[in-house]
């Protein structure tokens, strides 16, 4: 498992050979990468800036990618999130799921994006026209998290 | 007793605070919202009753009847919108 908060960018190619690298025992690999837009709520996105809570996020992280692991048996998980100022187009988030089969790698994938967006402490300020604003939380975030209770 | 508290996000702007030590006489984080709302100003109206904040004890989420522990990190910030 690798859980990593930084400002630099990520290679979704490396971390998928960095998880399949000496193993042949993996059946499939599931990513996701979630990326800065250029426009949000109608208004143009020039820039975001992202702030976290040094020590609480990658506790947070880590008890969402644990509690992956209780509900499917999944072989291995790396999850990276950038934080600072990021670009339209820049990554945000990766997530990448090994395990035997499809089914576990996919659902687990996704369970651990709508968690990670309800309960790691990330927050979005974007940069528009209209000046500087704080994104606010949707709710149907919280409704795809919901889901898998 | 002390207690650390942080502040982030647009809190920690409008408060033009990020983190104090403050002297705290109550129990439950309820009480620490009351007396951090007795400042007034951008303190009473952003940690007023349904207004949407979290807040975390030795960084974890806990609901607001939690009792807070000495010398407790606690930390207020908005609904997370990461990812």
């Amino acid at each position: 498992m690798k859980i990593r908060v930084q400002t630099e960018a990520f290679d979704l190619g490396a971390e998928v050979d960095s998880i399949r690298r000496e193993r042949t025992d993996i059946g499939a690999i599931a990513s996701f990468v979630g990326l800065a837009r250029d426009i949000n709520e109608g208004s143009g996105v020039a820039a975001m800036t992202l702030e976290h809570y040094p020590g609480m996020t990658e506790k947070a992280l880590a008890a969402i990618v644990a509690e992956a692991g209780q509900r499917w048996p999944l072989q291995d998980v790396t999850v990276i999130h950038r934080v600072g100022r990021l670009l339209p187009g820049d990554p945000i988030v990766l997530v990448v799921v090994a395990g035997a089969h499809r089914g576990e790698a996919f659902a687990a994938c996704e369970f651990l994006m709508d968690y990670l967006k309800t309960r790691a402490p990330f927050w979005k300020k974007e940069k528009t026209p209209q000046g500087d604003r704080w994104v606010e939380a949707r709710a149907s975030d919280d409704a795809a998290a919901e889901r898998w209770n | 007793m002390k207690l650390h508290i942080l502040y982030f996000a647009r809190l920690r702007e409008r408060f033009g605070l990020a983190e104090e030590t403050l002297e705290f006489s109550g129990t439950t984080a309820v009480d620490l919202l009351s007396q951090l709302q007795a400042r007034g100003g951008v303190w009473a109206e952003e940690l007023a009753t349904g207004r949407a904040f979290r807040i975390a004890v030795d960084q974890d989420i806990v609901a607001l009847d939690a009792v807070l522990p000495e010398n407790a990190e606690v930390a207020i910030f908005p609904p997370v919108t990461g990812g």
